[in-house]
């Protein structure tokens, strides 16, 4: 049964999928960019299938190219649960 | 990393000729092994009493590769064996005529079978073997494709990019430990060469055809850990017709 699309759901399930992929814990925050966090393509399509498995909300390949921040990863999310 | 407790293999097309031959190679390394099949039951379970009269596990798991849900088939093998970790696409179907005879079914039908479907199975693969960072792709293909033969202008077409899938694949995983692999057999005797020119020692320099088996080690390599290095490339079994 999928959680429930909150921000806050969304950004800790984010926050606490990040560090898997390289990204130093402590420099995780709504503003940083991926490429801050040395979080590429491959790492953010892993990402989506987190976030599919947990909220049922399915990130298409276009909508990941477009996202810079953490930030605009939780928004998007956010907004396709509708 | 080692191969994980349980590690499933799913061979599509595995209820007879080099399918099951690939399907008992992994099971002699350990692999459990999901023998998929679209028609053969008989074959399919034959394979699969065959693994387990040598102490190997295994399951016939039914499914036309072109129609089914991949998420249907890996579900049933990881729901009767385990974690699916290695793919093997070697469901293929020919439909052999001159280019200028070859009709959009004949095109269609041997595309999505040998190339579409083998895509579909993969992405499908992808996901759990990024989760475990571990995995093993490998890919059927043929020494046509690289190679002309004339009458199998779609069958090259769709053996070729699947070499092409190969490389990609393996490039974007690789840092996963997930290797993405092709093998390459030339004339082997199954029953679907068995119509094709019977003097095949004029072509082959080793002068024979190969065996299934011989298929079946290379896949078995490619699939060990002893092949963890080895990624977007293509072994061929082809008695040095390629060379």
């Amino acid at each position: 049964m999928a959680t429930a699309v909150t921000p806050e759901a969304v950004e800790k399930v984010v926050f606490d999928a990040l560090p898997q992929f390289g990204a130093e814990p402590s420099e995780i925050t709504r503003e940083a960019t991926f490429e801050d966090l040395d979080v590429d393509s491959l790492d953010l399509a892993e990402l989506s299938q987190i976030i599919e498995d947990e909220f049922g909300v399915q990130l298409k390949g276009d909508d990941v190219g477009k996202i810079k921040t953490v930030g605009d990863a939780i928004d998007l999310v956010v907004s396709r649960a509708g | 990393m080692p191969r994980p407790d349980g590690a499933t293999a799913l061979v599509t097309g595995a209820s007879k000729g080099i399918g099951a031959a690939i399907a008992k190679a992994l099971a002699a390394d350990g692999w459990l092994v999901a023998v998929n099949y679209r028609s053969d039951e008989e074959g399919a379970q034959a394979t699969v009493a065959a693994i387990e009269e040598q102490s190997g596990r295994a399951a016939a798991i039914h499914g036309d590769v072109v129609d089914a849900d991949p998420g249907d088939l890996f579900a049933a093998a990881e729901e009767q064996l385990g974690p699916v970790l290695a793919l093997v696409n070697n469901a293929g179907v020919r439909a052999d005529n001159l280019a200028i005879q070859i009709d959009d079914d004949d095109w269609d039908k041997v595309l999505d079978t040998n190339l579409s479907a083998a895509f579909r199975l993969t992405k499908r693969a992808l996901r759990p073997m990024l989760k475990a960072r571990y995995g093993r792709v490998v890919n059927i293909a043929s020494v046509v494709g690289p190679r002309a033969n004339a009458g199998q202008a779609n069958y090259a077409a769709a053996k070729a990019g699947l070499i092409g899938m190969t490389k990609t694949v393996a490039h974007e995983v690789a840092r996963r430990g997930i290797t993405v692999n092709a093998v390459a057999p030339g004339f082997i005797e199954t029953d679907m060469t068995k119509d094709l020119a019977a003097d095949v020692a004029q072509v082959v320099p080793a002068r024979r055809a190969g065996k299934p088996e011989e298929v079946g080690a290379a896949v078995r390599f490619l699939a060990s850990d002893d092949a963890a290095y080895v990624t977007g490339t293509t072994l061929y079994v082809d008695g040095g017709m390629s060379a």
